[in-house]
């Protein structure tokens, strides 16, 4: 039902069933907020968007409001400036005075609100909490110290992330976010994915930063230090230095990376190819013989510490083979380097990621070959971005270098490792092609593109019809856990991101990142898929190179220490 | 320990009193009734109040005494628990009722004088300091000489309805309730009304909530009523956790069944199938005999499946809050009840469109609820009849602090303050001056002298700023401090915060940083300190507005009440405060300062030795001195002082 309330002098169209902040952001007036958080129900805890209403004795948070049909509205009246300006003094009351230190200076949702409200002194003094840092984790850095309560990121965790990882403890004053017994971050069922530093307007919550051990390698004469980058970094990177999307932002990112000290570039997408192979041979010998069915991808570092950690019934089904970051390493710390003449212990891989969890899984001890690790140091794409900035470089001034080594070239598969569901289409590709011996009719598969979090697709291989999966936002993919635990069993591969969306809105990622930039991370993996001339994995001549000169027949011989990994499956009784 | 009633009256009682009056024009029925009530008895009954004030002043020995001494003596006596009448601070009390004569009623009945006073009683001589009263019976003989119990002052301005029992029967037993007129109404209700009946009479009876919203109660139900759901909810919240009250307590200790009997009706005239009651777990007893009072309901069908064969079920629950104010507020308590943080949700939508599990839900307070049996029995119109033209019925107030009886009182509306300060409560304690009545919990406000002649009501007492709150009333006699009052209700609210809205968890802080810095002692101050204090005092009021109006829910939206009221009447004591460094009451033990007599002081180094800032100097034997600067104020010299030559300003 349509009826007319009036916002500031002024009448306005509304829904019934609409809040007023619905109402503002329809007529562009801007209200600040905290807690809120799109997408979310409101829960009105922050109280930073109150407005005033004609005969209502308080202020009312206008993000959970309803609008009725009476309304007449202040948004920005003297009472209600004040208000706004006096919650925010009284969240800088106890706020540690470190700003210019702090990893979010400039990019704080607080300090932002601080000069909003033309704050310039500090009004009322708190003790400062003395509360201790919690850096036990291998992936996120919490202090409680920045937070203002805001909630957003127990809201994340609970219902997109469905871990449960933190939660408010304490009553009043005392209240903060905490943690299970007050353990680290490193005891709880947190699969380190990052969504909740993404939501985190203070510096409260940040990335383990490994920004100065790679500073340290790059300036190491012993240290050979190279780099592998994630399909979605150059992307990224071209966002944030505002690179128009004409400009080859992949061979401009090569030289920026040469430039900062790195001797070979590496493409993670090339590992993702031989992820393809690997798993597609694996999948058929489970195929064959019908077990650990449906096989669920193991690419999301996240995923994977969430069914190790709470579905251990299903570590069976998870695919033995590595990530493409801990392929790469691995390749080229006993492969691709030796024709370099180094060392493997002298080579430092780092590795470029959109993701906090895959500073978790390179610290894994699984991850190492002897004493050293498959890669030495990851950092996330924000890292990547302050370091570029750090040492200078200017990609206006650059010119694009074009892959020096062989081992760079990529098939499009590969790339749309990126996107949730793109895993899975590449994959089906390289199935279809061993099944059948053929192509696949088209190689696009439409049903697994989208921002949908479920995205099935039916896919005829020759005799065989194989129906797959891809999920996205970790908390959905309970409901088809249950659904497989309750004797589903049309499905056959099934890939899980733990990230809304994957990889492009990983945890690693640039902050504050809306929906439009999502979808133009997701055109360029797509655009790709699209422009280049190898689309399948199983083309990549760099891999048939590697099969023929190096590795045994996917999935057997030593590409099973080298590629795979042994998961400990706990006896189920 | 649980009591069970015996089942031999139950059939009785449910067949011919409860489903039909009229069958106590019969006589032997009238008699068997009688016996059950006690008002004829054969062998002597003595009650011992034994609610938890009772039992915290010693009536657990002291049935222990009585107990024994009917033994040792051989005497055919009953012994009956009851709850109390509300004369907390002379507890214990008990009750003695010889066959034929008026049950008389002693306060102070320590352990120690059960002896003599059962010999006394027993030989029909009831002398001595500890008589409070006889209950006057037309069937009974008086004790000659002794006060009828509703002519004392305590009692004879309240109006006693929900209160009716509390103190006269047993709590353990439904035969007393029954026998009392209880279930009657539950019978009449769902026997003869339609659930929009119920609610319309609760309407036009105008009940307004009693937990201090003051909403109005079948409005609320209707609403409920009105919203269609295959599952609704009915929430008994008798979650009290002001500091200084305890009105349902007393209501449940004294009268459980009343309380279920108006769960039973309200969850009827909503359309509910459960009921959760919700008790603070701290209420040991009340949580016992709430216990045995559902099982015994249960037992004789007034719970449960089909009551009185009405096709209508009803289950209530009991649930334990673990202790937090904020529960109290029905969206928290609501979230305690689904296993949840307790932590308020904004409204709209209110708990009667999306509540408990997100079905509609009526949160009642436990007084509310004690109401609906009354006005179910005597119509809309009986209970308008009490009280004021716009405030109806009674209300239940604890009154404790300073005043020369504490305890809990039910008074109609529209009687004054300074009734219940002077007339019931008897004025302040050792001949003080009274200095202000707070009013309505830790949130409520300070009413000053001068507006002790409101009468009780909801827009009497808005007109001065206050609200009837839940009914704490706390008497403040002229050694409060109020600066350090307000000091102690912050800190207890800012402590009971839940910590959601910013305003609540990081206002309330800084108000009472702001009060504490005006109560700390100025040592050493540097001037940037002195400005910033000052800075604070100027910013207090601002900030108790922006709290005010912008908080969540009713705790924090009342959080600034004890400091603005008591900064509106009291503003001199304050300022006193901040720019005399003084506490005239003495009470802020930092602002003291203690000086020597020399008069007085004999030098016998006492207080020298004690002093733990080596503050005093002087020479034995001759008058001592206190350093000034460095005195902390604690104390220490003034108590050990054997000469009174230590004095404070």
């Amino acid at each position: 039902m349509q009826f007319n309330i009036e916002i500031n002098e002024q009448q306005v169209s509304a829904k019934r069933g609409e809040t007023i902040k619905n109402v503002l952001d329809r007529i562009g007036i801007h209200v600040p907020t905290l807690c809120y958080l799109n997408g979310f129900s409101p829960t009105g805890g922050c109280r930073m968007c109150v407005v005033e209403i004609e005969g209502v004795s308080e202020l009312v948070p206008s993000c959970s409001h309803l609008v009725t049909e009476w309304m007449k509205i202040k948004t920005h009246s003297p009472r209600v400036l004040k208000a706004r300006k006096v919650l925010v003094e009284l969240l800088l009351a106890s706020h540690p005075d470190d700003c210019l230190y702090c990893e979010r200076s400039r990019n704080c949702g607080l300090q932002d609100l601080a000069d909003e409200m033309n704050i310039r002194e500090r009004k009322y003094h708190g003790k400062r909490q003395l509360v201790q840092i919690d850096k036990a984790c291998t992936s996120i850095v919490r202090d409680p110290a920045k937070c203002v309560l805001c909630g957003r990121c127990i809201r994340v965790c609970d219902e997109i992330i469905g871990v449960y990882a933190i939660d408010v403890v304490g009553r009043g004053s005392e209240s903060r976010i905490g943690t299970s017994y007050n353990k680290g971050l490193n005891m709880q069922t947190c699969v380190k994915c990052g969504q909740c530093i993404m939501v985190c307007p203070t510096g409260a919550l940040s990335e383990k930063s490994s920004f100065q051990v790679v500073l340290d390698a790059l300036n190491n004469p012993e240290l050979f230090p190279v780099i592998q980058f994630s399909p979605t970094i150059p992307a990224s990177v071209a966002e944030e230095f505002n690179i128009k999307a004409s400009k080859d932002i992949l061979n401009l990112l090569r030289a920026a990376l040469k430039k900062m000290g790195f001797n070979q570039v590496f493409d993670s997408s090339m590992a993702a190819d031989l992820t393809i192979m690997e798993e597609a041979a694996e999948f058929i010998e489970r195929y064959n013989k019908q077990v650990n069915l449906p096989m669920f991808t193991s690419c999301c570092p996240a995923w994977v510490r969430y069914v190790e950690e709470t579905k251990p019934q299903l570590i069976k089904n998870l695919s033995t083979t590595c990530s493409p970051q801990q392929m790469m390493g691995r390749l080229i710390k006993n492969y691709i380097t030796s024709s370099a003449s180094q060392k493997p212990e002298n080579v430092f891989v780092v590795s470029v990621m959109p993701c906090t969890a895959k500073k978790h899984e390179a610290t894994t001890d699984r991850m190492k070959d002897g004493t050293s690790f498959n890669v030495d140091a990851v950092i996330t794409t924000r890292e990547l971005v302050k370091m570029i900035r750090m040492l200078g470089i200017d990609f206006n001034s650059l010119e694009p270098e074009s892959n020096d080594t062989a081992f760079s070239m990529r098939s499009s598969s590969g790339n749309l490792f990126g996107i949730s569901g793109g895993h899975l289409e590449g994959l089906m590709r390289t199935i279809h092609f061993m099944m059948t011996g053929q192509e696949m009719s088209t190689l696009k598969i439409s049903e697994l593109r989208g921002l949908k979090n479920k995205k099935e697709a039916r896919i005829k291989a020759g005799k065989n019809i194989l129906n797959v999966m891809a999920v996205n936002g970790l908390a959905h993919v309970n409901a088809v856990i249950d659904d497989i635990e309750a004797n589903r069993t049309d499905c056959q591969i099934i890939e899980v991101m733990a990230c809304p969306f994957g990889c492009i809105n990983g945890g690693g990622q640039s902050l504050g990142s809306d929906e439009k930039n999502l979808k133009t991370r997701m055109k360029s993996l797509y655009d790709v898929d699209d422009e280049e001339m190898i689309k399948v994995a199983h083309k990549n001549p760099i891999i048939t190179d590697l099969y023929e000169k190096f590795l045994a027949k996917p999935g057997s011989g030593h590409n099973k220490e080298l590629l795979h990994l042994s998961r400990i499956i706990p006896e189920t009784k | 320990m649980v009591v069970f009633s015996s089942h031999e009256n139950k059939e009785f009682l449910v067949e011919k009193i409860l489903k039909s009056y009229s069958n106590i024009f019969d006589k032997a029925n009238a008699d068997r009734l009688s016996q059950i009530k006690r008002d004829k008895v054969k062998h002597a009954v003595v009650y011992v109040g034994m609610g938890t004030c009772g039992m915290i002043a010693g009536a657990g020995k002291t049935y222990a005494a009585i107990e024994k001494y009917l033994q040792d003596n051989q005497v055919d006596a009953e012994i009956v628990k009851v709850g109390c009448v509300g004369l907390c601070s002379v507890e214990p009390l008990i009750d003695v009722q010889l066959p034929g004569k008026a049950r008389v009623s002693f306060h102070h009945a320590t352990e120690d004088k059960v002896e003599s006073l059962l010999n006394s009683v027993f030989h029909h001589l009831v002398v001595g300091e500890t008589v409070l009263g006889q209950y006057q019976h037309a069937g009974h003989e008086d004790w000659p000489g002794i006060p009828g119990i509703d002519q004392l002052p305590f009692f004879a301005k309240q109006h006693r309805n929900i209160l009716r029992n509390s103190g006269i029967i047993s709590p353990y037993s439904i035969d007393d309730y029954i026998a009392f007129g209880g279930y009657k109404s539950l019978y009449k209700t769902v026997l003869n009304y339609t659930a929009d009946k119920v609610c319309e009479i609760v309407d036009q009876s105008e009940l307004r909530g009693r937990g201090g919203g003051g909403f109005p109660t079948g409005k609320k139900w209707a609403l409920a009523l009105g919203t269609g759901s295959d599952q609704k909810y009915l929430v008994c919240n008798a979650d009290e956790s002001d500091p200084g009250a305890f009105m349902n307590r007393a209501i449940i200790e004294g009268d459980p069944h009343r309380v279920v009997e108006g769960i039973a009706i309200a969850a009827y005239a909503i359309g509910a199938n459960n009921a959760y009651i919700y008790v603070r777990s701290d209420y040991g007893q009340s949580l016992l005999i709430l216990t045995s009072a559902l099982n015994q309901a249960k037992e004789y069908g007034f719970v449960g499946e089909n009551i009185f064969g009405s096709g209508f079920n009803l289950n209530i629950h009991i649930r334990q809050g673990a202790g937090a104010f904020v529960c109290g507020e029905e969206t928290a308590l609501i979230a305690s009840l689904e296993g949840k943080r307790g932590i308020p949700q904004s409204k709209p939508p209110y708990p009667a469109e999306k509540g408990l599990f997100g079905h509609p839900t009526v949160v009642n307070n436990i007084e509310t609820l004690a109401n609906i049996p009354a006005i179910l029995e005597n119509g809309p119109s009986w209970f308008k009849s009490i009280g004021t033209r716009q405030s109806h019925g009674t209300k239940i107030f604890s009154i404790a602090g300073k005043a020369q009886q504490t305890g809990f009182i039910e008074i109609p509306m529209g009687i004054t303050i300074s009734e219940i300060v002077y007339a019931i409560a008897g004025g302040v304690k050792d001949n003080k001056k009274l200095k202000a009545v707070q009013f309505g919990g830790p949130s409520g406000v300070c009413i000053p002298v001068q507006d002790l002649d409101t009468s009780i009501g909801y827009e009497s007492l808005q007109q001065i700023g206050s609200s009837i709150g839940l009914g704490g009333i706390i008497i403040l006699d002229e050694e409060t401090c109020m600066v350090n009052l307000s000091k102690y209700f912050l800190e207890f609210l800012q402590k009971e915060s839940c910590g959601k809205c910013i305003p609540c968890r990081e206002g309330t802080r800084r108000m009472l940083q702001i009060l504490e810095e005006i109560t700390r002692r100025p040592r050493e101050e540097s001037t940037h300190e002195t400005l910033e204090r000052f800075k604070g005092v100027m910013e207090l009021e601002n900030l108790a507005e922006v709290i005010r109006d912008t908080s969540l829910c009713g705790l924090g939206r009342n959080a600034p009440n004890p400091v603005l009221s008591s900064l509106k009447w009291f503003r001199e004591e304050y300022e006193e405060h901040i720019f005399d460094r003084k506490c005239k009451a003495g009470v802020c033990h930092d602002l003291r300062t203690f000086y020597i007599d020399v008069e007085n002081c004999n030098g016998c180094n006492v207080c020298q030795k004690k002093c733990p800032e080596n503050a005093i100097i002087g020479a034995i034997k001759l008058p001592h001195f206190i350093v000034e600067s460095k005195c902390t104020g604690c104390g220490i010299c003034f108590d050990s002082c054997k000469f009174n030559a230590i004095y404070f300003k």
